[in-house]
Formats: C-alpha cells, sequence, structure tokens
C-alpha cells in the first residue's frame, strides 16, 4: 500500500483518537481483575491476575437481582413501548377520529416538555399509588414514549391503504391488522424502538434512585451507582470496577452484534428531535 | 374502535405528562414534606428561589458545562467525521470504536474517568507526568473540575455527533469538491467553503441536542465530586434532586424545576428562532 504524507496523517489522527475511545474500556476490564494493591501502577501490560473482586462483589451487593430487576424493566418497558407506540400510531396514520390532530399535537408537546417539570410530581404520584419500592414504578411510567408514536405513525404512512383494506375484507380486526399484516412490513422501526427504549432503560438511573431505596429491587445502574458513591465498596477500586464492568457488558456484546442497527437507531433518533 | 385503540396512550398521557405539569403548577404556592399536610404559601417559594445563592451558583455551573462542552463537542466531532468521510479504509472500523462510549451508562463512563483522573495514579496524569508535564488536579481544584466533567461528556457522547455529521457530510454532493479542485481549491478552501456551509443545519441540531443534554447533567457529578469541589461542579439538576429527595422540599424543588424548565425552553426556542432566520 502506498500512502502519501496526507494519508499518513490522517490514519495516524484516526487510530491514535480511536486508541482514546477504546483505551478506558481495556483499563477498566483489565483493573477489574489486577491486585488491589497494582491497579495504580497499570498502564497497559497485565500486573498479576485475580478473580477476587469479582468473587467480592458477588457478597457485598446483590448483583444477580439487580441484573435480573433490569432485564425484566427493561424488556417489560420495550414491550409496552413496541404494542401501544404501534397503536397509537396506526390510530394517527391510518384512522379518522375526532380529536385526532389534538392528539398530534399533544405528542409533540409532550416531546418538547423537559423532563424536569414531570419528574417531582411524577414521585408523588407513585408515593401516592404505593409503587414506591415497586417495580412498578419502574415499569408502567415507561410503557409510552412519544418518539415510538411518531416513529410508528411515519412507517404506518408509508404503507399503502389497500393493504389494510385488503386485510378487512378478510376479516381482520384493527389489532390483527397492525401485528399481523403491518408489523412484517416496518422491521426496521420495530428494531430502531427496541434497541433505543431498551438501551435507555438499561442506562437510565435518575428515575430508579429517585423511587427505589430497597436493595433488592435495584436495577444494575443504580445499585452500582450507590456501591461506588456509598461506603460498601471500602474504598477498594477493584470491586468498583468489577460492578462497573458487569453493568457495561450486556450493552457492548449487544454493541459488537448489533453495531449497524445501534449506530442507525441513536442517528436516527437524533435527527428526528 | 379508535378510541379504544389510542386509550393506553392516552391514560398515559393524563397519568404522567398532563397530571404532572396542573399538579406542579398547583404545587409552586405550597410547603409540602409529603408528609405533613400542605400549607399555602402565596409566592414565598419563588421570593426563596431568587434569595437562593446556591441555586443561581448551580445554575451558573450547568452553564459552564454547557460552554465548554457544545464547542469542543462540535469541533472535534467535526473534524472525526471529516476525516473518515474522506477515502479511506476501515471506516466503519473507526466508527463503532468513537461510538462505544454512547451506548454505555453514564455510570459505568464516570466511574471510569473518575480513575483515569485520579491525582497520583490516574493514568492521564501519569501520562502528563512521563512526558515531563506536571500534574492536574482535575477533580480537586475548583477552577478546574467542571471543565474535567465537560471533557468527559465530550469524550461520551462525541460518537453520536460523529455519526449526525457524517449524515450531514454525505448530503454534499461530491462534483461541488470536483468543481473545486478544477478551479484550484486547497484543503481548507473546501473545507470552509463547501463542506461548513452545507452542513450548517447539522450544526445547529448538534447544538440544540446537546444544549437539552448538557441541562440534564446529574449523574456524572453525583457520582464524581458530589458537586464539589466548593460547589463548583453541582449542576442545576443536582441541586433540584438535593432539595426534592434529600430534604423532602416538594414545593420548593418543584418550583426550582419549573424555573429551570423554562429556561431550558426558552434557550432552545432562541436557538431555534436563529436557525431559522438564517435558513431561506
Amino acid at each position: 500500500m502506498n500512502l502519501g504524507p496526507k494519508k499518513f496523517l490522517l490514519y495516524a489522527i484516526l487510530i491514535i483518537a480511536s486508541l482514546t475511545f477504546l483505551y478506558p474500556f481495556y483499563w477498566m476490564i483489565l483493573a477489574s481483575v489486577t491486585p488491589e494493591e497494582n491497579i495504580g501502577k497499570l498502564v497497559f501490560s497485565p500486573q498479576g491476575l485475580t478473580l477476587s473482586h469479582y468473587k467480592d462483589m458477588i457478597v457485598k451487593i446483590p448483583i444477580w437481582s439487580a441484573l435480573f430487576n433490569s432485564v425484566l424493566v427493561a424488556s417489560l418497558s420495550t414491550f409496552g413501548v413496541l404494542v401501544f407506540g404501534s397503536m397509537t400510531g396506526y390510530a394517527l396514520a391510518k384512522m379518522r377520529f375526532k380529536g385526532r390532530n389534538l392528539l398530534f399535537f399533544a405528542i409533540i408537546f409532550t416531546m418538547t416538555l423537559p423532563f424536569q417539570i414531570t419528574l417531582i410530581p411524577n414521585y408523588i404520584l407513585m408515593v401516592n399509588f404505593k409503587w414506591v419500592d415497586t417495580l412498578t414504578a419502574l415499569i408502567v411510567p415507561a410503557l409510552n414514549s412519544a418518539f415510538a408514536i411518531l416513529l410508528f405513525r411515519q412507517a404506518f404512512m408509508t404503507i399503502p391503504d389497500d393493504l389494510i383494506h385488503a386485510a378487512k375484507v378478510d376479516g381482520c380486526g384493527e389489532l390483527r391488522i397492525i401485528f399481523q399484516v403491518l408489523w412484517p412490513n416496518i422491521i426496521p422501526s420495530i428494531i430502531t424502538v427496541a434497541i433505543l427504549t431498551f438501551m435507555t432503560s438499561w442506562n437510565d438511573v435518575l428515575w430508579p434512585l429517585i423511587v427505589i431505596r430497597e436493595e433488592g429491587l435495584m436495577t444494575m445502574p443504580q445499585l452500582v451507582t450507590l456501591f461506588a458513591v456509598g461506603g460498601r465498596a471500602e474504598a477498594q477500586l477493584g470491586v468498583k470496577l468489577a460492578s462497573a464492568v458487569l453493568l457495561a457488558l450486556p450493552i457492548i456484546i449487544a454493541f459488537i452484534f448489533l453495531q449497524k442497527y445501534f449506530i442507525q437507531s441513536m442517528a436516527s433518533s437524533g435527527i428526528k428531535t | 374502535m379508535p378510541f379504544l385503540i389510542v386509550s393506553p396512550y392516552l391514560i398515559h398521557l393524563c397519568l404522567f405528562v398532563l397530571f404532572p405539569v396542573v399538579f406542579s403548577i398547583f404545587l409552586v404556592f405550597h410547603k409540602w414534606n409529603i408528609i405533613s399536610p400542605m400549607e399555602y404559601v402565596g409566592l414565598d417559594n419563588f421570593g426563596r428561589l431568587f434569595a437562593d445563592r446556591l441555586f443561581w451558583k448551580s445554575l451558573w455551573n450547568t452553564f459552564i458545562f454547557i460552554l465548554v462542552h457544545i464547542p469542543l463537542q462540535i469541533i472535534l466531532s467535526l473534524m472525526l467525521a471529516y476525516f473518515i468521510n474522506s477515502k479511506i479504509k476501515f471506516k466503519s472500523f473507526f466508527r463503532s470504536a468513537f461510538f462505544l462510549p454512547v451506548v454505555i451508562s453514564g455510570v459505568v463512563i464516570t466511574i471510569l474517568w473518575q480513575q483515569l483522573y485520579g491525582l497520583e495514579s490516574g493514568v492521564i496524569n501519569q501520562g502528563l507526568m512521563a512526558i515531563g508535564l506536571g500534574r492536574i488536579e482535575w477533580l480537586t481544584n475548583p477552577k478546574i473540575a467542571m471543565v474535567s466533567i465537560a471533557i468527559m461528556a465530550t469524550w461520551k457522547n462525541m460518537g453520536l455527533y460523529v455519526i449526525l455529521f457524517l449524515v450531514g457530510l454525505q448530503t454534499v454532493p461530491q462534483s461541488y469538491y470536483e468543481a473545486a479542485e478544477v478551479e484550484g481549491a486547497n484543503d481548507w478552501q473546501k473545507f470552509r467553503f463547501i463542506t461548513l456551509p452545507a452542513i450548517n443545519p447539522t450544526i445547529f441540531m448538534v447544538v440544540i441536542l446537546s444544549t437539552i443534554g448538557g441541562f440534564s447533567l446529574f449523574i456524572e457529578p453525583y457520582i464524581m465530586t458530589d458537586g464539589g469541589p466548593l460547589n463548583t461542579t453541582l449542576s442545576a439538576m443536582l441541586y433540584i434532586y438535593k432539595q426534592a429527595f434529600g430534604y423532602y422540599h416538594m414545593g420548593y424543588s418543584t418550583t426550582l424545576s419549573l424555573f429551570f424548565a423554562l429556561i431550558i425552553m426558552s434557550v432552545v426556542v432562541i436557538q431555534k428562532a436563529f436557525v431559522e432566520s438564517k435558513e431561506y
């Protein structure tokens, strides 16, 4: 390969830049298996190997129940957003009813509303519903998303009405039309919404910090946060980093296999906002 | 039938969006700690807000964060996107490498960078020492701490903006560059007079997105510094969180939230108006 000086510089910059983005994760994973007294010396090469941080972490915090809670909350939220989002999106795209424009306006309004306005009243609502310290508080408010509705609405608008008429002639109800006839035609939108919702739910930490106090009900990011800021890690670096690795790992693995979808989904969410 | 199909969303909208908005306007005039009965206090909460120096400091801190974060974000991500967009190999590798921090929880990123920023054993200071420069008190110097958090946030979000700029760059017709080459334009001129005007809309989109994101700054200072040193990293969101869920000042924290949300909305509206005045 013949590189001119300009090309060489270009590659050098890009390679250094990607190392800046990848190296910290390399360091974190390596540090999580390095004996505590050597972490300070760790730069590139391994300084001994131990699994004790992971063993300590399992003893100190209920990490498995947190993992279970996170998977449950993220899955159910994603399921709700997919189902309710396509129902509302379908109604807006293909049905005529009084107040349709008002509903559409309300959804746009919701999207421009800073979440800071609804945060505290929503907490008070949870207190009154007696949902504080239940997973319901994490799941139910996350079952709908204005962004998903708008995305599904757009996807359904591209589908010709004839397809829906034909299904109606065959005796399909609206729900069957949405989920059996139309869903197979909008797979890319479904993937986008699923990835964004799951990832948002998995990484969310502010709302769990507010409504969950009991350790056994915490999600991963919340448990890891409290472990890191509270005295529980007893200033032990390795254990803190081990819990951070465990929190990041599922998303890193998903990202490695679904890079293209992750990038497309996030880019489309950015462009639409 | 249409009403039935939209009812799951309608119920959600009324419960978790409309009711909270109305209720927060009601709460603003009350003093309440959730347990004892609510007490009507008129405009006291606003009086308190205007006299609350710590709240104004937290707003100021948030602005500092945004003012460091946005220019850094735009310059670096545009530069990387521009480089990736040239005729090179391994494009998708570079894209994915830059994107990795975007998908990872801010909690992980913050715990990790807290170590990288360490005074003695932090990798960054070790690197600075190795090339003969002195240590930097990344998180303990009140003048630097917020800048450090802004650098970390820029690093975390960079990949997303690189992708957005790439999308923007691909809309620039190749023929423009070819025509410029025929005219003898150099790389800088091509960038300055063809690329930059063409991706102006993307730049504004990035400004608006990172402004909204910047105003929500919370978990990074919560984990890294707890608002310190000397409250210089206390973001508005962190202060509101402490008022609401540390002291249970429900009326007062709602007043702060509402006021803060109005600031956010006005900043975004001004930005959008500015964009629209520039176009067409």
